[in-house]
C-alpha cells in the first residue's frame, strides 16, 4: 500500500443518501412510531438531502420495525426533487412497494455466502435470481432500482472478502439494470487500504460514477474510508442522521457513519452537498429525543455545547 | 473555519502520493489526556498506566508536565510519576516544561526530552499561558537553550492550528510563523496540533502546505482532536502530504474543555487500526494497547473514546 495510488480528482458534488430512517431505523432497538418516523422523514426533507430511504417492504415478520411501511410512504411530504427509495427483497415486496406510492427501490445482495445465507437464507446466486424478478417488473414499471452489496470489506462470518468476490457481485446487480451500486462495510472493518483496494477491482467492472460507499464506523475509520473513495472518484456516499443505528455484531458499538460528520467534512473540504448541516442537526436532534438516547454525531454533540 | 477549495485539494490527489512505510506514535495519553480528566488520577496509577504502555511498543510516551501544580493538579506529582517510571530501552519519555524553572525540575527528577507548547493565537496564548505568543517564545528560548547545553532534545508543539476557540479562524502563515521559529530556536519536531477539533481535509491540507514551506515534512508532527469526528481524514492528509508522526491517546483520553462532554484527543488504538489496515508500520501492538485503554478506563470508572475497543470488546 506503499505505493503510488492513482488518484482522480475530488469531485465538486457529492450526493448524500440517507439512510437513517430505514437502515438506521431498522438497527435501533426500540420500536418507533410511525408518526415520529414521518416526522422525520418530512424534517430530512427540508434539509437539503436529495436522497432519503424512506422504509423497507419486508415481511414485518423479520423486520417488525418497518411493519409501518405502508403508512410511513403514505403518510410523508414528500419535497419536489427528493427521490424516497425504498427496500424491496422479492416481487411481492415491490408490488406492495409501486402500490403504496414508491416510485425508486433498491435490493440487498451481498459479497459473502455465509452472510447472505445467515441473512435471508439462499445463496448469493440464489439471491440474484430473486432479484431478477424484481428487476423486470421494475422496468417495466419504469422504476429505477438501486443495488446494494454487503461485507464489501469483510463479512462477521467469513472474515475476509475478496474484491473479486465484490467486484462480481457489483456487476451482476449492475447488469441487470441497477443504476447505481452501494458498496457496503456492514461490519465497519474496512481501513483506507481495504477500501482502496476493493474500489479499484469494482471499478474495472462498474463505471466509477454507478458507485456509492455506505461505510459503518464500528471501528471509527468511516470518516478516512469515505475519503480515500471520494480521491478515487465516487461522489456517492450513504450516512445516517445522528449515526442512527448500532451494529448487530458489535453489541453496543456504532454502526452507520452520521450524517452530520460527513457533510462537516465535505464542506470542509469545498464540495458541496446541498444539505443545510443546522437543519440536518435539528432533525437528529429529533429523533435522539423521541428515542431517548444520544447522538453518535461528533459534530451534534460538540456544537450543542461551545 | 478555512475551507480549502476543492481545486486546491486536487493538487495534491491529482498528482498521486506516497504513505510513509513508517509511522511514529507519540503516546499522549498519560500527560494531555489525564490532563483533561476531571477526576485526579492517584500516582500509582499513572505510573501503572505508563509501565503498561511502554510494554506495547510505543516508542514515545508523554509522561507528565512540569507545569506548576497550582495550574494544573493532575500534575502535582510529576516527580514522583517520573521517578516511579519503568523505563523501557529505546522508550523515550518526554514531559512538558513551560519555562525554565520546570525545565530544571524535569532534569532533577531524571527527564531526558522535554516539550514547549506555543499557539498560533494570540488570544488563546494569552488566556492559556497569560502571555503573548512573542513573550512565550522569549521563554522557551531560555528553556531551548538550556536544553542544548546539556544535551536533552525538545519538542516544540503549536496548539490552534487549524481553529482557536477565541479567535476563530486562524491563519496558515500564522502557524507557520510559529513553527519556523520554534524550529530555528532549536526543537527537533514541531507538533502541529487542532486544539478544538475543528480541522478538516481541506484546512488541514492548506495549513501544511503552509508550514512545510518552513519546516522539512519530517519534522512535523500532527495532534488531531476528534471532537467533530475528523481526525482520522485528518492524519490521513497528513500522512498524504509526507507527515510520518502522529500524536494520540489511548482511550481518547482527554475531552475538549471547550465543548464539554465532546471527546478531545484521537484514540491510539483507532489510529494504530487505520495504519496497520494500510500496511504502514508503528512497531506497536494493539491488543496490548487496547488493555492499557481497558485499565485506565476502569481506574477512571468512564468508557473509553476508542471505537476499536468498543468493537473489540463486544464482538461475536
Amino acid at each position: 500500500f506503499s505505493e503510488n495510488l492513482q488518484c482522480q480528482a475530488l469531485p465538486e458534488k457529492v450526493k448524500i443518501v440517507e439512510v437513517g430512517p430505514r437502515d438506521g431505523l431498522q438497527n435501533e432497538k426500540t420500536i418507533v412510531p410511525t408518526e415520529t418516523k414521518i416526522h422525520l422523514i418530512d424534517m430530512l426533507s427540508v434539509s437539503g438531502l436529495p436522497v432519503i430511504e424512506a422504509t423497507s417492504f419486508v415481511s414485518p415478520k423479520w423486520v417488525p420495525q418497518m411493519a409501518d411501511q405502508v403508512e410511513v410512504m403514505k403518510g410523508i411530504c414528500r419535497q419536489p426533487g427528493v427521490s424516497y427509495p425504498v427496500l424491496t427483497p422479492n416481487l411481492k415486496g415491490f408490488q406492495a412497494a409501486v402500490k403504496a406510492g414508491a416510485s425508486e427501490v433498491a435490493i440487498f445482495g451481498a459479497a459473502s455466502e455465509l452472510f447472505s445465507k445467515k441473512n435471508i437464507n439462499c445463496s448469493v446466486d440464489e439471491s440474484l435470481q430473486r432479484f431478477d424478478e424484481v428487476m423486470k417488473a421494475a422496468k417495466e414499471a419504469g422504476v429505477p432500482v438501486r443495488g446494494y452489496v454487503s461485507c464489501v470489506l469483510g463479512c462477521p462470518y467469513e472474515g475476509k472478502v475478496a474484491p473479486e468476490k465484490v467486484a462480481h457481485v457489483a456487476k451482476s446487480l449492475y447488469s441487470m439494470g441497477c443504476y447505481e451500486i452501494s458498496l457496503g462495510d456492514t461490519i465497519g472493518v474496512g481501513t483506507p487500504g481495504s477500501m482502496s483496494e476493493m474500489l479499484e477491482a469494482v471499478s474495472r467492472e462498474v463505471p466509477v460514477n454507478a458507485l456509492a460507499v455506505h461505510c459503518h464506523d464500528t471501528y471509527g475509520q468511516a470518516l478516512a474510508n469515505i475519503l480515500v473513495a471520494l480521491q478515487m472518484g465516487i461522489s456517492v456516499v450513504d450516512s445516517s442522521v445522528a449515526g442512527l443505528g448500532g451494529c448487530p455484531y458489535a453489541q453496543g458499538a456504532s454502526g452507520n457513519v452520521a450524517t452530520e460528520d460527513v457533510v462537516y467534512m465535505l464542506h470542509g473540504l469545498g464540495i458541496q452537498t446541498g444539505v443545510d448541516l443546522s437543519k440536518l442537526m435539528d432533525a437528529g436532534a429529533f429523533i435522539c429525543r423521541s428515542l431517548n438516547r444520544k447522538t453518535n454525531s461528533k459534530v451534534s454533540q460538540a456544537t450543542c455545547k461551545l | 473555519m478555512l475551507n480549502a477549495t476543492v481545486s486546491e485539494f486536487n493538487m495534491l490527489t491529482i498528482t498521486g502520493h506516497e504513505y510513509p512505510e513508517f509511522v511514529k506514535i507519540v503516546e499522549v495519553g498519560p500527560r494531555d489526556g489525564l490532563q483533561n480528566e476531571k477526576e485526579i488520577v492517584p500516582t500509582g496509577v499513572k505510573i501503572q498506566l505508563i509501565d503498561m504502555l511502554s510494554g506495547t511498543g510505543l516508542h514515545v510516551i508523554e509522561a507528565t508536565s512540569f507545569v506548576s501544580s497550582k495550574w494544573v493538579p493532575q500534575m502535582a506529582d510529576h516527580t514522583e510519576v517520573l521517578r516511579g517510571i519503568q523505563r523501557a530501552p529505546h522508550v523515550q519519555y518526554p514531559v512538558l516544561t513551560p519555562n525554565l524553572q520546570g525545565f530544571q525540575d524535569a532534569v532533577a527528577a531524571g527527564a531526558t526530552e522535554v516539550a514547549v507548547f506555543g499557539s498560533a493565537s494570540e488570544t488563546f496564548s494569552k488566556k492559556n499561558i497569560n502571555c503573548s505568543i512573542d513573550e512565550s517564545m522569549l521563554r522557551f528560548e531560555e528553556v531551548i537553550n538550556t536544553a542544548k547545553e546539556q544535551q536533552i532534545p525538545v519538542r516544540g508543539y503549536v496548539s490552534c492550528a487549524l481553529g482557536c476557540p477565541h479567535e476563530g479562524h486562524i491563519e496558515p502563515s500564522k502557524v507557520a510563523e510559529v513553527a519556523k521559529k520554534l524550529y530555528e530556536m532549536g526543537c527537533y519536531e514541531i507538533s502541529l496540533g487542532d486544539t478544538i477539533g475543528v480541522g478538516t481535509p481541506g484546512s488541514m491540507f492548506k495549513m501544511l502546505q503552509c508550514v512545510m514551506k518552513e519546516v522539512p515534512a519530517d519534522a512535523l508532527a500532527v495532534h488531531c482532536h476528534d471532537t467533530y469526528g475528523q481526525a482520522l481524514p485528518n492524519i490521513l492528509t497528513a500522512l498524504q502530504m509526507g507527515v510520518c508522526v502522529v500524536d494520540s491517546a489511548v482511550a481518547g483520553l482527554g475531552g475538549c474543555p471547550y465543548a464539554q462532554g465532546s471527546s478531545g484527543n484521537v484514540s491510539t488504538e483507532d489510529v494504530l487500526y487505520m495504519l496497520h489496515g494500510m500496511g504502514i508500520e508503528t512497531g506497536v501492538n494493539l491488543a496490548k494497547v487496547v488493555e492499557a485503554g481497558d485499565f485506565i478506563c476502569n481506574a477512571l470508572c468512564r468508557k473509553t473514546n476508542s471505537k476499536v475497543a468498543k468493537a473489540r470488546g463486544r464482538t461475536l
